[in-house]
């Protein structure tokens, strides 16, 4: 432990500590803009270039006050240091250096989409900025957009979180600093649209993103629109992780559950059906367990060819990600549909029918913790050419922001149920939404299914957690038969267990869940802006876990609609029918990748 | 290094600085990337005639954050002519911001041409060799000369010397 001084309070803080964490020890908060970290999960976003941090050293490991001025951000303690966080001189640089930052800023808050959760606009409001002094020169790039990430660079503060966020946690590297001095910004290489990169739209940049620079592309009015016709019926499903973090815009604490006002509030807005991608998740285990058990038994026959281990195939980020990088190993990952997918095609192949309208009729909207939905609901083989099975994919955020604009206040909703048949499911299908939630949702069914037997224990305390290992590993017992899985978010890791794979999976994995996003689907990029506070996600973890504890049902072969509708309609997990419509293939999208790290 | 006379203008000098700092900034750290630039502007502005005492001030105070909060030697350092020459030549820079004048000559924006209507003999030489076509003919002759003397439209002149150099009689000065 090192003793420093920091606005006159003495504290002790372990070696290695930057000023401003220790300055956050003594209850001191320090403006920054830069800096970014997911404490606990492995990402940080460290340049020391925005220079917003600055404090003065009045007493440095030499005795002496320090020439210039400290970022906090970017500056160790030593024993012995005086640090002042609100002199006279390092107020005036943080004002100064804010009032250069907006000075090459459009300053348009009013149409702006991060307004109200911007962080500069919040540094601006505390530093009390009235007029900018320096008129000169706005930087002006050209606007580009994907399906799922809008780019506007003009308002870039250049803060590199997104490329770290890219470069590091995804591997990805589509973003990455261009130009020098004044002119220098965040782009794809060689000036491509984002589209064109190596980018798979998991949308973490734009959750990162401390300004309206990077946001998600709106679709409210094309689902206010489907609303307002009388002619269509529209169908909406609700993603797990979004029932624990769409309170949150409401002032509600972390980690409130909110099924069933979310539920109501849906149906206020007008949606005809409200469903559940949570059923579809139940459908999803179905499909994606028994196409392991099956993957298991060839194996077990001695079949050399079975491609082992599998992976899951529900974040579409992922899907694009090994379609991009690994199109050798495309054979691996599970052909089940995404629940999304899956629900979209059941409400296009059987509900519309079930209920007597063409399916182009039925509009079919999901509300995603998520921007690579929007992408996937697009992708031209999930729909039949002319009319896609999902047509619209809405985030937690917009769902909020779409409640907000029809005065709907989530508080005052009352708690109401699904509509049926797609409605019902079990805790399975909620975990679906947290890092190790579909590996364990599978686990739970493909034991029972596979050893006949009940499962002794339905809690894989092994599969959960946020803040572990990047690579969790395990070995499950199928009465008798060690099953070996992995679980990891963040696509790097995801690229780590795919080269281990391409040597010939020397640790013998069976199973693998890939989540792209920090801890799963509860930190995605839909998702009310966490803003680096790691404890928001553990809370909808947390919430997670409980919603799926207190369900009666928690297997999804035990879902009676689940059984009702392999009765009705599918016959059997991976028959016929379930391959046409719940299951589909890969392309190699090679091509689309430049250069990645 | 380089030699001061009084055909040097401060201003102008710390512009020249400025100008290649902004080139050679790499752009990671904000004080640098927008300062250096925002610098070079007020410096701009001053050398132009267009700078008030206003901009005097944000001009010292930018350049000591720059110099205090940049991440390395390059940034810390580029604010240094700017902070000299305001010290040694505080004069120049409020010369340049009131007066709108450069005693060096050396800011065009701030200088003009002046033809003397008693000295100009009205010989039409400075009107003939000026690209801009600014030179015109008064109605006022002076006591002793033949001709009406010439005069400059400040307005459309571009300050480039070719009449002042082509008149024989010292008519043409700069103010
Ligand atoms: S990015 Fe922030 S500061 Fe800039 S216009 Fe948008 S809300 Fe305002
Ligand atoms: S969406 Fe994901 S992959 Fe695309 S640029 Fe952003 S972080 Fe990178
Ligand atoms: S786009 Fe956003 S996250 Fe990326 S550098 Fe600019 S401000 Fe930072
Ligand atoms: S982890 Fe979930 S939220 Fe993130 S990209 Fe994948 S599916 Fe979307
Ligand atoms: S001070 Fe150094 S780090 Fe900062 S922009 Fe200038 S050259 Fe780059
Ligand atoms: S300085 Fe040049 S432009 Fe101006 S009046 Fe003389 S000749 Fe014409
Ligand atoms: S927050 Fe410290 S330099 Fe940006």
């Amino acid at each position: 432990m090192i003793n420093v001084t920091i606005d006159n309070k003495a504290i002790q803080v372990p070696e290695g500590t930057t000023i401003l964490k220790a300055a956050r020890m003594a209850g001191i908060e320090i403006p920054t803009l830069c800096y970014f970290e997911l404490d606990g999960m492995k990402f940080e976003n460290k340049p020391g270039g925005c220079r917003v941090c600055m404090v003065e050293v009045t007493k440095d490991f030499n005795g002496k006050p320090r020439r210039n001025l400290a970022p906090a951000c970017a500056t160790d303690c030593v024993e012995g240091m005086e640090v002042l966080t609100a002199s006279p001189r390092a107020l005036n640089a943080r004002k100064t250096v804010l009032e250069l930052i907006l000075s090459d800023h459009p300053n348009d808050c009013l149409q702006c989409e991060k307004s109200g959760d911007c962080e500069l606009q919040a540094l601006a409001a505390k530093m009390g900025i009235r007029e900018i002094p320096f008129k000169g020169e706005q930087s002006h790039y050209e606007k580009d957009t994907t399906l799922s990430v809008y780019r506007d660079m003009d308002k870039c503060v250049y803060c590199r979180r997104c490329e770290t966020m890219c470069s590091k946690f995804q591997s990805v590297g589509a973003l990455s600093g261009v130009n020098r001095g004044f002119p220098s910004v965040v782009a794809p290489a060689f000036e491509q649209k984002l589209g064109d990169s190596s980018c798979v739209n998991c949308g973490q940049c734009v959750q990162v993103c401390p300004v309206g620079a990077l946001t998600l592309v709106d679709n409210i009015n094309d689902v206010r629109k489907a609303l307002a016709d009388p002619t269509k019926k529209v169908v909406v499903q609700t993603a797990p992780a979004v029932r624990v973090a769409l309170g949150e815009e409401f002032g509600m604490e972390p980690g409130t559950i909110v099924t069933g006002k979310m539920a109501a509030a849906l149906r206020r807005l007008g949606f005809d059906y409200v469903f559940d991608t949570d059923w579809s998740a139940d459908l999803t285990i179905m499909e994606e367990g028994t196409e392991l058990l099956g993957r298991v038994k060839k194996l077990l026959a001695g079949d050399k060819d079975v491609k082992m281990p599998m992976f899951t195939s529900c974040c579409p980020a992922w899907v694009t990600f090994y379609e991009k990088n690994f199109p050798d190993l495309l054979g691996h990952p599970s052909t089940a549909k995404s629940p999304q997918g899956m629900f979209g095609a059941v409400t296009k192949n059987y509900f519309a029918p079930k209920i007597g309208v063409k399916r182009e009729d039925v509009v079919c909207v999901s509300i995603m913790p998520c921007l690579a939905k929007k992408s996937e609901c697009a992708r031209p083989e999930l729909g039949n050419g002319t009319d896609q099975d999902v047509n619209f994919s809405l985030t937690t955020r917009e769902l909020a922001h779409m409640l907000k604009q029809s005065n709907i206040d989530l508080n005052s909703m009352p708690e109401e149920d699904f509509d049926s048949p797609l409605g019902q499911s079990t805790g399975a299908a909620v975990i679906f939404g947290a890092t190790g939630g579909v590996m364990e949702a599978a686990l739970r069914t493909a034991y029972e299914v596979h050893t006949g037997k009940t499962l002794p224990k339905i809690d894989f305390e092994e599969c959960r957690g946020i803040f572990g290992e990047s690579i969790r590993e395990a070995t499950v017992d199928f009465a008798g038969l060690p099953v070996k899985i992995a679980i990891c978010y963040g696509l790097s890791n995801a690229r780590k267990l795919m080269e281990e794979v391409r040597e010939g999976n020397p640790n013998g994995y069976h199973f693998i869940e890939v989540m792209a996003c920090p801890g799963g689907c509860i930190g995605g990029a839909g998702q009310p802006y966490h803003h680096g506070k790691s404890d928001i996600i553990k809370r909808r973890m947390d919430a997670i876990y409980r919603e799926d504890a207190g369900k009666p049902i928690r297997k999804s072969h035990e879902n009676p609609d689940i059984i009702a509708i392999y009765k009705e309609y599918y016959g059997e997990p991976c028959g016929h029918l379930s391959h046409e419509q719940l299951h589909t293939h890969y392309f190699d999208k090679s091509d689309k990748v430049e250069i990645t790290k | 290094m380089v030699v001061m006379d009084e055909t040097s203008c401060m201003p102008a000098i710390a512009k020249f600085y400025l100008e290649f700092t902004c080139e050679e900034s790499c752009g990671k750290c904000s004080p640098c990337r927008i300062g250096n630039k925002r610098l070079c502007e007020l410096l701009e502005k001053i050398t132009n005639g267009n700078g008030t005492m206003d901009d005097l001030n944000a001009l010292r105070n930018l350049a000591a954050v720059i110099k205090d909060s940049a991440l390395c030697g390059l940034g810390q350092t580029s604010p240094n002519p700017v902070l000299s020459t305001l010290d040694n030549f505080w004069d120049e820079y409020v010369e340049h911001v009131v007066d709108k004048k450069c005693r060096a000559g050396v800011c065009k924006k701030l200088m003009q041409y002046v033809i003397d209507p008693e000295k100009c003999i009205g010989c039409g030489k400075c009107a003939k060799n000026c690209p801009a076509e600014t030179i015109s003919r008064t109605d006022y002759t002076a006591p002793g000369h033949k001709l009406a003397s010439m005069v400059i439209e400040q307005s459309k002149c571009v300050k480039c010397g070719a009449c002042y150099q082509n008149c024989k009689f010292g008519a043409i000065s700069i103010k």
